[in-house]
């Protein structure tokens, strides 16, 4: 017998609709215009029993590639790191996984402590003060983060170094548009920030320097230095940094950094197919008020108990919409849950081994790549597990011939910067191995 | 609740010290008590030019945020970084320590539509609206 899973049957249908006075379903949709309705059933399959069903799904889920079964070399912002068993069994727990605006201290005060734990681990890697509970991504915290600049400073101008993520600059760009904010690009050389024009174009007119590090290209900008070139006209820097990075870098917060936001991905989560990721950002306390999003504080109840409760919201947006600094309201706590999760997993000693896996990893990688013929290293700037390649052949064909091979290849540069045609951006983790490794070196090798 | 004589007031609740084209401004006893503890002051930058009417302050209090308006046009010449710190001024001394910004007045005829401390007085006796 095949049973319905709407709770309602046909006769209650009826008793519902004969309270309120109408003969059908269809009566009820009389104001919505004719030419608006589907005039017909939604086109589905016939219904299956439920075996067959899962059957059925198995199948169309079997024509998926996933990253267990192919070596991948492609970042960009989305990095294949190993995801600790310990994250998901946590992370699930339906008091974390199904929890709606955890924001009530009479109700959520385990969630509360967890994004008070996020935040605090959050301005130790960054070396800043204070940490909001997340945002949605590496490049809407970029962007909040300029806006908190302008503000901040009281001027409009920002200018981003053209080696952030192209995506991140896009978006930078969208938020413009309602925010005003003037955006102006600063040039590069050997895939780093060119530092005396960036001197020559930062002015009393700017309010920020942004820049990425490691940046686009997996090159390591000189932080301090457009540190102090911004701070020198009275502009703040913002960074957006790679948390596991930080394994290794002198945190951001300690080379001169006002503001750091960055994509939390890393930190955890899967790549998912581009999302849901995890937007983090951090603020020394002098900027501390001109944070958006949530701010979770630690604080004792009247009997000196422990508790922990949303704070600052004097300056959130459902305060004083019309003078908020922003008006995102969202946040991602589970992604920030699993972030902290991730971190305390980890631990110090296990972040650091971490990062120090894909620093080493990645210049094996390079020597061994650069060594092949018709292959050559384009950036001669330090880098930590993301390097920029030109080969002879075209980079497209070059990852489809990898691919056959169950090898994800890097990314194809001219889509976004054209000036680097024939150009590959390989990234690689601590998830690659050896193995791995040389299996791509023999599999390019093969192909020249 | 205090209404120094020496000083003119806002129907905005700011007190004004004159002395030549200076202006000094802090917010009144009247205000503070209303605001609750005040846990940090938002300081306007020098050398910014404010207009009569115009936000060039904030205050945030544990139960409010409260924008606080120049009572004259002009440049601002000198604020009081103490408040970074003291926020707490504002409660405990409000028309001496907790002073927030001084004004050099572009236009002094502005400060014949403020009030003196009597009419003050009056004014929050009705409730300050």
């Amino acid at each position: 017998m095949i049973r319905s899973y709407l709770p309602h049957t046909e006769a209650d249908r009826q008793a519902m609709l004969g309270v309120i006075g109408v003969h059908s379903a269809q009566e009820l949709f009389a104001d919505i215009p004719p030419n608006l309705r589907l005039a017909r059933s939604l086109d589905l399959p016939a219904a299956m029993a439920e075996p067959e069903l899962a059957r059925h799904l198995q199948d169309m889920a079997k024509s998926n590639a996933s990253l267990e079964d192919y070596a991948c070399f492609l970042g960009a912002g989305s990095y294949d790191h190993y995801i600790p068993s310990v994250v998901d069994h946590v992370i699930r727990r339906s008091e974390f996984y199904t929890a709606y605006t955890q924001y009530q201290p009479e109700i959520a005060q385990g969630y509360l402590q967890a994004l008070w734990e996020y935040q605090s681990m959050i301005c130790e890697i960054t070396g800043m003060e204070a940490a909001n509970a997340s945002m949605y991504d590496g490049g809407t915290a970029l962007a909040e983060a300029a806006m908190a600049a302008c503000g901040a400073v009281g001027r409009n101008e920002v200018i981003v170094a053209g080696t952030v993520h192209p995506h991140y600059r896009t978006l930078l760009g969208t938020y413009s548009i309602d925010k005003g904010y003037q955006i102006k690009e600063a040039a590069w050389a050997e895939g780093v920030t060119d530092l005396p024009k960036l001197e020559q174009q930062v002015s009393s007119a700017t309010a920020a320097v942004l820049i990425q590090m490691p940046n686009f290209f997996g090159c390591l900008e000189d932080v301090k230095a457009i540190a102090d070139i911004a701070h020198a006209k009275g502009a703040l820097l913002v960074a957006a940094v790679n948390p596991i990075s930080l394994g290794v870098l002198e945190a951001p917060g300690l080379l001169g950094a006002d503001l750091v936001a960055g994509e939390g991905q890393p930190l955890g989560l899967s790549t998912s197919f581009g999302g849901p990721y995890l937007g983090f950002f951090a603020a020394s306390e002098k900027l501390l008020r001109k944070m958006p999003g949530r701010i979770v504080g630690q604080t004792t109840d009247h009997e000196g108990t422990r508790g922990f409760v949303l704070t600052l919201q004097a300056r959130e947006q459902h305060i004083r919409r019309e003078k908020a600094v922003s008006n995102i309201c969202s946040n991602e706590a589970l992604c920030a849950l699993t972030a902290a999760v991730y971190l305390s997993s980890v631990g110090k000693g296990g972040f650091r081994q971490i990062a120090e896996l894909c620093l080493n990893k990645a210049h094996y990688a390079y020597s061994r790549l650069t060594a092949l013929k018709g292959w050559r290293t384009e950036f001669f700037s330090p880098f930590f597990h993301e390097f920029v390649l030109h080969c002879d052949q075209p980079v497209a064909e070059i990852n489809r011939a990898l691919l056959a091979k169950k090898i994800i290849g890097g990314l194809d540069l001219e889509h976004y910067y054209p000036e680097l045609a024939g150009c590959m951006l390989i990234a690689v983790t601590e998830k690659r191995t050896r193995a791995d490794i040389d299996r791509l070196a023999a599999a390019l090798e093969a192909m020249v | 609740m205090n209404f120094p004589k020496e000083l003119k007031y806002s129907k905005e609740h700011e007190w004004i010290k004159v002395e030549g084209k200076r202006a000094t401004i802090g917010i009144t006893d009247f205000a503070q008590s209303q605001l609750g503890d005040v846990v940090f002051v938002e300081l306007p930058n020098t050398g910014r030019t404010v207009k009569a009417g115009e936000t060039f302050s904030v205050v945030e209090s544990v139960k409010a945020v409260s924008d606080i308006y120049a009572p004259v046009s002009g440049t601002v010449v000198a604020v009081n970084e103490k408040l970074n710190d003291t926020p707490e001024a504002v409660n405990l001394s409000p028309y001496e320590d907790a002073w927030i910004a001084v004004i050099e007045m572009s236009d002094p005829g502005e400060l014949e539509g403020l009030l003196d401390s009597g009419a003050y007085e009056q004014f929050t006796a009705e409730g300050g609206h």
